[in-house]
């Protein structure tokens, strides 16, 4: 006959008081977790803005525009030829900036250089920029995600 | 007098305080050649007690939110009678305390102070100063000026590299995806509870281990000569924190803590740009590595380094095993030299300009 296997009824108390208290625990702390993570805002997706007016961005200038909640950078070349890209560095989240003086963008955060092509070129920085699609109509420079 | 006296005698009655009266007249602190180092723990608690004093009377007048932080600070600093000495108090004695605390750690280093059995003293420590770095880190952000925006923006950047749960992390911090009047919020309240009550927490328990297990000695010090704690090294303790309040004095009168521009979250970071004193040698040692370390992200190399190098410093009560012994450990000697050489020379070197 197979032994009997018997809870003894100090055992069963233990588990149960224990359980009950991990459970209380858990119950309290939950609701901490989840309010401690901010709630998600549901935004509607920015993906064309007017950046800027060509007439005030001279050859070898840039400027900062806003897309949506993030910075982004138009470039106006040398050449006169504009471009888009995120204004956030790939390194540690600054925003860049151009450097008239470089001919290209430029981080004053970590000294990180990207060309004219939002390609990372010396420093830090592990990835490119972003490429924004740019539409210029009349004075207008609109800027267009997913180019 | 005689009220004071009468005033002893009642409470002693109800609450029988003779023990604690014995229990001072006979604690006593050894002294012996380098005795100076004993008092940089009592100086960090100085400065940090000027913190939570000056840090009170800001209170009165800060606002954390986006729109009135700024504005708020700048009110305090041009209207407020001696608001600007407050505030640069503030900010200097944060920086002092720092300082202090490092030179602290630095001599209990290399005194072998944190070997078995004072393991809990050192780890209590080390929680201390990363407490200390969360203050500083999350006070720089409170004033919402352009320095301070970017720095918090790098800095909770990095946390979001930590491997699994990062960009979780980055959400807690920030309050959302972006650094904003969220994010400053969630500073203020981490900044004047949640740290405050931790490190008070730590402060305590940091000084029952002492208590309880009395001040180390170095070994090449013993036997030693002692003297009584009170009032003999209370007085030397009182004297070190008044030159401790009067550098402070000295140096938030003479270089009262700028303000600089409010944060434009549609600017470009500004040229010259850089972090606290205290986190100078991470920021350089962040800027000299390339993009691509054997295919592995160098920010992110940098970064796995700093935690392992920091983990290891923490971890030193396991390892030292020869110093515990009453041996000496030359290895422990050289690994506390090389830590020190590293953060002073980036430090100094990063002020003169070296790092372009």
């Amino acid at each position: 006959m197979a032994e009997e296997r018997k809870v003894s009824r100090k055992t069963f108390v233990n588990w149960l008081l224990g359980t009950s208290l991990g459970a209380t625990v858990a119950a309290a702390l939950y609701p901490v977790f989840r309010y401690v993570l901010p709630p998600e805002v549901a935004e509607a997706p920015t993906n064309r803005v007017l950046a800027g007016k060509l007439s005030e961005l001279p050859p070898n200038s840039g400027k900062i525009f806003r897309f949506g909640a993030k910075p982004g950078i138009l470039v106006r070349t040398p050449a006169g030829e504009v471009r888009a890209f995120s204004g956030i560095c790939t390194h540690l989240n600054c925003t860049v900036q151009y450097r008239s003086d470089f001919q290209h963008i430029w981080c004053a955060c970590h000294n990180g250089h990207y060309d004219l092509q939002g390609k990372n070129i010396q420093g830090p920085p592990p990835r490119p920029l972003e490429a924004f699609k740019v539409d210029i109509v009349g004075d207008d420079i609109y800027v267009t995600r997913g180019a | 007098m005689k009220l004071l006296e009468k005033l002893w005698r009642a409470l002693d009655e109800r609450y029988d305080l003779q023990p604690l009266l014995a229990f001072a007249k006979e604690k006593s602190v050894p002294c012996h050649r380098h005795d100076w180092m004993y008092y940089f723990g009592g100086l960090t608690l100085f400065f940090f007690a000027v913190q939570v004093a000056t840090g009170i009377l800001l209170l009165l007048y800060y606002r954390p939110t986006a729109e009135a932080a700024f504005e708020s600070v700048q009110f305090m600093m041009t209207r407020v009678p001696f608001g600007w000495l407050i505030r640069s108090i503030h900010s200097w004695s944060a920086n002092l305390m720092i300082a202090s605390a490092f030179v602290h750690m630095f001599t209990v280093f290399f005194s072998g102070a944190y070997v078995k059995p004072r393991e809990l003293t050192w780890w209590t420590g080390a929680a201390l100063l990363l407490l200390a770095l969360g203050f500083g880190f999350s006070g720089y952000l409170l004033p919402w000026n352009e320095l301070a925006f970017f720095a918090t923006r790098v800095g909770t950047d990095m946390v979001s590299k930590v491997p699994f749960v990062g960009h979780w992390l980055l959400k807690v911090l920030r309050g959302g995806e972006d650094v904003t009047g969220a994010t400053l919020t969630r500073f203020f309240g981490i900044h004047v509870a949640v740290l405050p009550m931790i490190t008070t927490f730590l402060i305590v328990l940091h000084l029952a281990f002492i208590q309880r297990q009395g001040i180390h000695v170095p070994e090449g010090e013993k036997p030693v000569r002692t003297r009584p704690f009170f009032p003999n090294f209370v007085l030397r303790e009182a004297m070190v924190w008044l030159v401790g309040l009067a550098l402070l004095a000295a140096l938030a009168a003479f270089f009262p803590w700028e303000l600089g521009k409010k944060a434009d979250p549609f600017a470009p970071a500004p040229a010259g740009i850089k972090p606290e004193w205290y986190f100078l040698f991470m920021f350089e040692t962040l800027k000299l590595l390339p993009a691509k370390v054997a295919g592995i992200e160098g920010e992110i190399l940098g970064l796995a380094a700093f935690t392992v190098g920091g983990l290891f410093w923490f971890l030193a009560p396991l390892w030292d095993k020869r110093r515990a012994r009453g041996a000496r450990n030359p290895w422990a000697l050289a690994v506390g030299w090389v830590v020190l050489l590293y953060i002073a020379s980036f430090t100094v070197l990063s002020y003169l300009g070296v790092f372009k």
